[in-house]
């Protein structure tokens, strides 16, 4: 690990206040951290917390109710979990920026698409009207939108699922920040568009040195992708590793069981899903004080119903939260 | 588009017919006899028949409402039974007022509702949206006149500020023009802004959750650059659609405050003709307000295209 991350959360809870009673955690002490120019995936299925973590990272979270509970989020320094709005303001699209899971709603239908990108040069860096255009035109020549020029004054409605995507991708990196959160960017694509859309991420990535959080449920994706992946389950990290390391080992029964379920191509080139895992994710309120997942999962034992497994590391960066995950490694500090 | 607007204006004609039956109808199903009335109390059963030949009230119905319609095609509104002159140079003499005060009227309620409904959405839930949303319901809820002579007793009366009624033409004096026009504004104005701020709200609640709002966010704009340049855009269609159909709720309230102010306006003309059942005038006045309304209603549905690109003809 390097001794000075881009960004490192340590401990981050997001909450929910409720009308009765104290507030829902729905993500709880999530550690990470993120190095410049390093991809990592958080993995988990729908429901475990991975767009509250990001929104959280935005400091964008779901109004009135949505709130980091605790935790601290550092970027360059600051912390994010307590920076005031202003800051807030100057680091999103600059420093951190959010490509989203529904390239269909996400741009604004009664705005061009060239004003929608040109809008973040001009209020982050204050250019003149055809300077901001310019790097609005150069950004999706970037993107590889065809006929950029024609399209700067086209409306959303006017284009694909998967040039909203490219346009959101452009609008995100115009400003050149260090961090791209890409919350399930190709979920709502068929397959053909997803592929382009992560190769156009990977190639910018490359390009630009920025460093790159995606979301995706799909260990597909992070087959392709990851440097480092995050596995979440209900909330809370379960596995943590180098991709190597991940896909060498995968150790908690949830990830074996992600993988497992991993599309994958059979001779006929068709994509097959091998296996689903039974059972859905836990709601807020059902989450009770053992190991979420136990419920779902073949090896469980009284013990995994009764208590929490902590996160211990196995290997290198590897660290899993499993009472079946072996014996750890000693931890070195 | 023009085959739009033909197809619009076409559609329209049979809603004025309607409109032209109706009013014809009702005037003649309702007691009163205009004869009787310009005959004046001493007049004898002869007297009055007589007046009613004069008029033409004596002849069928049918005949009655065909001849108006012809008339009405040729552009001719008749004449007032009671003073004798072009039902549409009555109108045109009572434009002025009628349309000051419907102008400022709107302009007042869009000033003071948008603002404050993009507030309330904006502050969803806190004491500052049950505050607003309280005055839209107390404002709506309150009779036109009730809330007219309260202005009046507190501005006029008791603090001298400005003029108890009538009505002075922009022509004669721009300040008298302004100064006669404040409180009749607020008072119709009260009732429009409180409906256009529950619209306002109300849309603009909507569009805060929408995925888009979330991106602007994302793009780390200001807060009143979300709300006017993202949202308020967005809104833009259902709130002049609500301009547009709430036109009905002022004309309404247009006859109320002309009387409760004494404007000279087609309010006015309106309820002096209905008390001396002047056919042709009450017919004339309907069947413009109606077409104003149609008209006024087409120009807005024609705007959406320029708030909404993904509206076309
Ligand atoms: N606005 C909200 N109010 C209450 N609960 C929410 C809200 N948004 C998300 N949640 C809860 O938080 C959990 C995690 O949500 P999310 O981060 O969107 O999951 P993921 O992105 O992994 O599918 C979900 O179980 C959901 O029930
Ligand atoms: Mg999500």
């Amino acid at each position: 690990m390097t001794d000075n991350p881009l960004l490192s959360v340590d401990g981050l809870t997001v909450a929910f206040s409720s009308p009765d009673g104290p507030p829902v955690a729905a993500v709880q002490e999530l550690s990470f951290s993120l190095n410049a120019g390093e991809t990592l995936c958080i993995v988990g299925e729908s429901g475990c917390g991975k767009s509250l973590t990001a929104l959280s990272l935005m400091r964008l979270l779901p109004r009135p109710h949505g709130m980091i509970g605790a935790g601290r989020i550092m970027l360059e320094g600051r912390d994010i979990a307590t920076a005031s709005e202003a800051d807030m303001r100057m680091l999103r699209g600059r420093a951190i920026s959010m490509i989203f899971q529904e390239p269909m709603t996400s741009l604004n239908p009664v705005l061009t698409i060239g004003s929608q990108i040109s809008e973040m040069v001009k209020v982050h860096e204050g250019l003149d009207e055809t300077a901001c255009r310019q790097r609005a035109l150069d950004m999706l020549k970037l993107v590889r939108i065809p006929e950029p020029e024609r399209r700067m004054d086209d409306y959303p409605h006017q284009l694909s699922g998967g040039m909203r995507q490219r346009v959101m991708i452009a609008m995100a990196l115009v400003c050149d920040p260090k961090i791209l959160l890409a919350d399930e960017p190709t979920t709502a694509l068929d397959v053909t568009i997803e592929a382009q859309i992560l190769e156009l991420i990977q190639d910018l990535k490359q390009r630009t040195g920025t460093a790159v959080i995606l979301i995706t449920h799909d260990f597909g994706v992070v087959a392709e992708m990851a440097d480092r992946v995050l596995v979440m389950y209900a909330g809370r990290q379960i596995e943590q590793g180098t991709a190597l390391e991940l896909f060498d080992a995968p150790t908690h029964p949830y990830t074996q069981a992600l993988m497992a379920a991993m599309p994958r191509f059979n001779a006929e080139g068709a994509q097959t899903r091998l296996k689903e895992i039974a059972g859905i994710v836990p709601a807020l309120h059902e989450r009770g004080q053992g190991c979420c997942f136990a419920p779902r999962c073949e090896k469980a034992t009284r013990h995994c119903f009764d208590s929490m497994p902590p996160l211990r590391l196995m290997a290198g960066e590897h660290s899993v939260a499993c009472w079946h995950a072996g014996s750890p490694q000693e931890r070195h500090p | 588009m023009l085959a739009y607007v033909i197809k619009r204006i076409l559609s329209t004609l049979p809603v004025l017919g309607v409109v032209a039956i109706v009013v014809f109808l009702l005037l003649r199903l309702s007691p009163g006899d205009p004869a009787a009335i310009i005959a004046g109390d001493n007049a004898s059963a002869n007297d009055i028949l007589q007046i009613r030949e004069q008029l033409g009230l004596d002849r069928p119905y049918l005949e009655q409402f065909f001849g108006w319609i012809g008339q009405l095609i040729t552009g001719d509104f008749g004449y007032s039974i009671y003073l004798k002159r072009p039902v549409l140079q009555l109108i045109g003499e009572r434009v002025e007022p009628t349309l000051a005060l419907s102008l400022s009227t709107m302009a007042f309620a869009i000033v003071l509702a948008v603002p404050l409904g993009v507030l309330a959405a904006w502050r969803a839930g806190t004491w500052i949206d049950q505050t607003i949303m309280a005055f839209a319901v107390m404002a709506f809820s309150v009779p036109v006149f009730l809330i007219g002579y309260g202005l009046v007793i507190q501005f006029s009366l008791t603090l001298n500020w400005l003029p108890v009624q009538g009505f002075v033409s922009i022509h004669k004096s721009v300040g008298d023009f302004i100064r006669h026009l404040v409180l009749p504004t607020m008072t119709l104005g009260l009732v429009y802004t409180a409906l256009l701020a529950r619209i306002t709200r109300a849309t603009m609640l909507e569009i805060l959750n929408e995925d888009y709002i979330r991106t602007a966010r994302a793009k780390g704009l200001t807060e009143s650059r979300v709300l006017v340049l993202h949202a308020l855009k967005n809104a833009s269609v259902p709130i002049i659609t609500t301009i547009g159909t709430g036109l009905a709720l002022l004309i309404g309230g247009v006859v109320v405050t002309e009387s409760v102010f004494a404007i000279p306006g087609i309010g006015r003309l309106t309820i002096e003709a209905v008390l001396q059942r002047d056919y042709p005038v009450i017919q004339g006045v309907i069947l413009v307000i109606a077409s104003v309304y149609v008209v006024v209603n087409l120009l807005i549905d024609l705007s959406y295209s320029l708030f909404d690109p993904r509206i076309r003809f």
